[in-house]
């Protein structure tokens, strides 16, 4: 092997035409695997309020109230964006899959307001 | 009226404004590209200057009051001076003279040295180590690159530019002797223009942006759009040196011009993207080492077949 | 100039990731005097721990390093395990190697780009990061997550891998494969590459033992420290490992020993995928852990990396200690930087692989003279802040800031 400087010339002026690695972002076209986790969504319908979610989550993001009466369970999960970390260990947790996630990152707010929902 | 026109509009300060900041787009364009990258978009130079224009300019309290918000400006001016003695759309530039290749080169010397004292004057310890450096750079590249430069002028036995130009454009066959001239010229502007593998003097990773650390808002933005002038007037300069190919038509001359420029351009942006920042006791050495004797040789080569080769 | 110029790498410097200070005390540009000053990251992680159950340690544990996050996870999960007294299935120690190995694949990439761009060589980093992103996704795809995986759990792993994701691991290890011969070629055969990283920041093999350094840094010079060859953990008493070593112990040989190891795990990765076991992922573990204390070592990215877990016979921890890779490389720093130009501080800082925050904790002032000892808690910090600012005008005791109780 040959030693100089500017070994590395041929692989950058191949790369000159080729397709860029980077997307221009928002426009460009943003591929995120099925697996990831991004958005936690809930089913009131099925939710108990046994509250396991609400003790395992480690961030403390997640509370959980029946608006309802005792018999007519109507479960409310309060989610502070802003504090998930999105390690969806209240996913694992909930033993009636009440609690499920997507793979959709977009979740930005402009206050700290926003970023509390109710689901 | 024309003289004002020149000076200001074309090819003088809007023109070189407006070339500069398209330099620097396509520098960091193909820079990119060189590393699979999108790049930033056309107006990006544009923003950056205006934002930084928009931006509270500080003057550190221990710096001179005076001389650091002038040295910018000092910069620019003398970028810009040199740019009329550059032949643009014919052999001919705007204002030539016999000797205006020794103007430009001293001309040239001047951003560095404005470089050196503003970092001496802003008196921070990252801004001292980056003149010192930008110093000791400039007696390392500037002797090669004169000599470089000063090598094609002795076998076209010219001292300005649009004479060497209109020499070679009428020989073009010597311009093949000239070629290690042309490697050494544009190894060493890389030195001139701070750029890798020999950007020492601001070298980012080391001591932040060294010279510039203290400037900031508009102060730092007419900085910015020296270098980049700098940059356009040095490809101009090799340009018209090295590639002397014009036509009588200006339209077609200036095309050409846009042409020859991009090109060295594209050189300097793939020597920038292929190697790593030296040390600066290493350029030193490599500095003397190689690129003098190269260009010595070159010189008395010219010299020699001055002698013989009939002209 | 006889007076010598005392420059501060940090607190805020570009080459730093993270907030450091390393006061650099130049004769010319040269080193003669380095101080390594850490401490300004620390975030109470171990307090942290103690306040929650396991399972919410988990996720802090994984957040002491975002780069080395899978095995700062797995030694703690491996604590855990050791004190309730679980085996893993043959299946979930397979998972976790493979997830440890490509970890290590985005590390040693991660690094070989930052290491390009200490040096200005910026190509280099792109590309390198290019490539890592590969990995990325496919750690994504795996764990859930870029950086914090969020694969562990005690007693076992959280995900399956399936035949997709296998075929999609093989892929992008081939790819890598190939572009790492390019990166040896290229670390190898460029000159002004190795004209910056040749020779500089250099650490003895006694020197290395001495300074207790560990991983790619101690292995640069010829010492076999691997806790993956010396002390398997995982699936690595089945997977063939070899311990890479080097001779040059300087930068350099820091870096050929880091791409060596990309080699290495890209065979450990093939071998895994190969040789994976049927059966369960997980094993169910008791809330309470029993009480008992444990201390687990495990090979990270960076070197060894030790976490020591008491329990009470809880669901909290008792004490949680960990002891990250950074913490031992950067004994040795002040020695590697002195005598070398200042052009080399940041790349000999950058070839330990730094992790600063993983490294902070609370920092005890020992007055080497009279033996005194003294701790400057957050209050006192703040009353000297406040006054601080009131000698120059600017009055900043009417800012709230909210105490957290677990701090005090
Ligand atoms: S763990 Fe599931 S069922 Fe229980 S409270 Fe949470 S969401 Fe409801
Ligand atoms: S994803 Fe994690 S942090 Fe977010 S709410 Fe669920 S358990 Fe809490």
């Amino acid at each position: 092997m040959r030693k100089g400087p500017g070994k590395i010339t041929g692989e950058a002026l191949r790369h000159v035409f080729a397709k860029p690695a980077t997307i221009s972002y928002p426009a460009g076209e943003l591929v995120i695997d099925k697996n990831y986790r991004g958005r936690i969504n809930f089913d009131a319908s099925k939710c108990i309020g046994c509250k396991l979610c609400v003790r395992d989550c480690p961030a403390n993001a997640i509370t959980i109230d029946n608006l309802g009466t005792k018999e007519e369970k109507k479960m409310q999960l309060t989610l502070n964006y802003a504090h998930c970390i999105f390690c969806c260990q209240c996913v694992d947790s909930c033993n009636k899959d009440a609690i499920s996630f997507e793979p959709n990152i977009e979740l930005a707010g402009t206050s700290r307001k926003d970023m509390i929902v109710k689901l | 009226m024309v003289a004002l026109f020149n000076i200001l509009v074309f090819p003088g300060f809007i023109f070189l404004g407006v070339y500069a900041l398209l330099f620097e787009f396509l520098d960091r364009r193909i820079y990119a590209r060189l590393q699979n990258r999108m790049g930033p978009p056309w107006f990006q130079p544009l923003a950056d200057f205006l934002k930084l224009i928009g931006k509270e300019a500080v003057i550190p309290a221990e710096a001179d009051k005076k001389v650091f918000p002038a040295l910018p400006i000092f910069a620019l001016a003398a970028v810009t001076t040199a740019f009329l003695y550059v032949p643009i759309w014919s052999g001919n530039s705007l204002l030539p003279f016999s000797g205006d290749l020794i103007v430009v080169l001293y001309l040239l010397t001047i951003p560095t040295l404005t470089f050196f004292l503003a970092g001496w004057y802003s008196t921070s310890v990252y801004a001292t180590v980056g003149s010192m450096r930008a110093l000791t750079q400039l007696f390392s590249y500037e002797v090669p690159l004169f000599m470089a430069l000063l090598a094609p002028a002795l076998l076209a036995d010219s001292w300005s530019i649009s004479g060497i130009s209109q020499f070679y454009a009428a020989h073009p066959l010597y311009i093949l002797i000239n070629i290690p001239a042309f490697v050494v010229a544009i190894v060493s502007c890389q030195g001139k223009l701070e750029r890798v593998p020999f950007d020492m003097p601001e070298a980012e990773t080391e001591i932040v942006s060294g010279t510039f650390v203290e400037y900031s808002g508009r102060f730092y933005a007419v900085f910015r759009m020296a270098i980049d002038a700098e940059l356009v007037v040095v490809a101009a300069i090799i340009a018209a040196i090295f590639l002397p190919f014009f036509t009588a038509n200006p339209v077609v001359g200036f095309i050409l011009f846009v042409v020859k420029t991009i090109i060295i351009l594209f050189i300097l942006a793939v020597f920038r993207s292929v190697m790593a920042r030296i040390r600066i006791e290493q350029m030193v050495k490599f500095c003397w080492k190689y690129l003098v004797p190269l260009a010595i040789i070159q010189i008395i080569v010219n010299i020699l077949l001055k002698g013989v080769l009939p002209l | 100039m006889a007076k010598n110029l005392v420059i501060p790498i940090g607190p805020q410097h570009p080459s730093l990731k993270e907030p450091a200070c390393f006061t650099i005390t130049l004769e010319g540009e040269k080193v003669v005097n380095a101080v390594v000053g850490t401490g300004y990251n620390h975030r109470g992680l171990e307090k942290a721990c103690e306040a929650r159950t396991f399972i919410q340690d988990l996720y802090i544990i994984e957040r002491v390093c975002g780069i080395c996050s899978h095995i700062h996870s797995t030694t703690f999960c491996q604590a855990v395990e050791e004190l309730a007294g679980v085996e893993i299935t043959r299946r979930a120690a397979y998972i976790r190697t493979i997830m440890a190995e490509l970890e290590r694949l985005h590390s040693h990439l991660l690094w070989l780009g930052i290491a390009g761009h200490e040096v200005g060589f910026d190509t280099l980093l792109m590309y390198s990061w290019r490539d890592r992103e590969l990995v990325l996704d496919v750690l994504a795809a795996l764990g859930g997550n870029r950086v914090n995986y969020g694969i562990n759990t005690i007693g076992g792993v959280r995900r399956d891998v399936t035949p997709e994701l296998i075929e999609q691991i093989r892929k992008v290890a081939d790819i890598v494969e190939e572009r790492n011969k390019y990166y040896i070629q290229l670390a190898l055969s460029e000159t002004t590459l190795a004209a910056r990283l040749g020779g500089i920041g250099k650490l003895s093999h006694d020197d290395a033992i001495k300074f207790g350094a560990v991983g790619p840094v101690s292995r640069a010079a010829e010492v076999p420290d691997d806790i993956r060859v010396t002390d398997p953990y995982a699936a690595y008493d089945e997977v063939p490992v070899t311990a890479i070593t080097d001779n040059h112990a300087d930068v350099f040989g820091r870096t050929v020993v880091r791409v060596l190891e990309i080699m290495e795990s890209v065979k450990m990765i093939r071998f895994c995928l190969d040789n994976l076991p049927e059966g369960d992922i997980v094993t169910k573990v008791p809330r309470k852990i029993p009480e008992g204390e444990v201390l687990i070592r495990t090979e990270a990215p960076r070197g060894e990396d030790a976490h020591y877990v008491r329990s009470n016979g809880t669901d909290k921890p008792d004490r949680v200690r960990v002891r990250a890779a950074s913490e031992a490389n950067w004994h040795g720093m002040k020695h590697m930087l002195e005598g070398d130009y200042l052009a080399d501080v940041p790349i000999i800082i950058a070839a330990i692989d730094p992790c600063y925050s993983c490294t902070d904790r609370a920092i005890i002032l020992d007055n080497h003279d009279t033996g005194e000892q003294s701790v400057t808690d957050w209050r006192s910090l703040r009353e000297y802040s406040i006054n601080w600012y009131k000698v120059r005008g600017i009055d900043t005791s009417k800012i709230k800031i909210a105490y957290s109780p677990l701090i005090f």
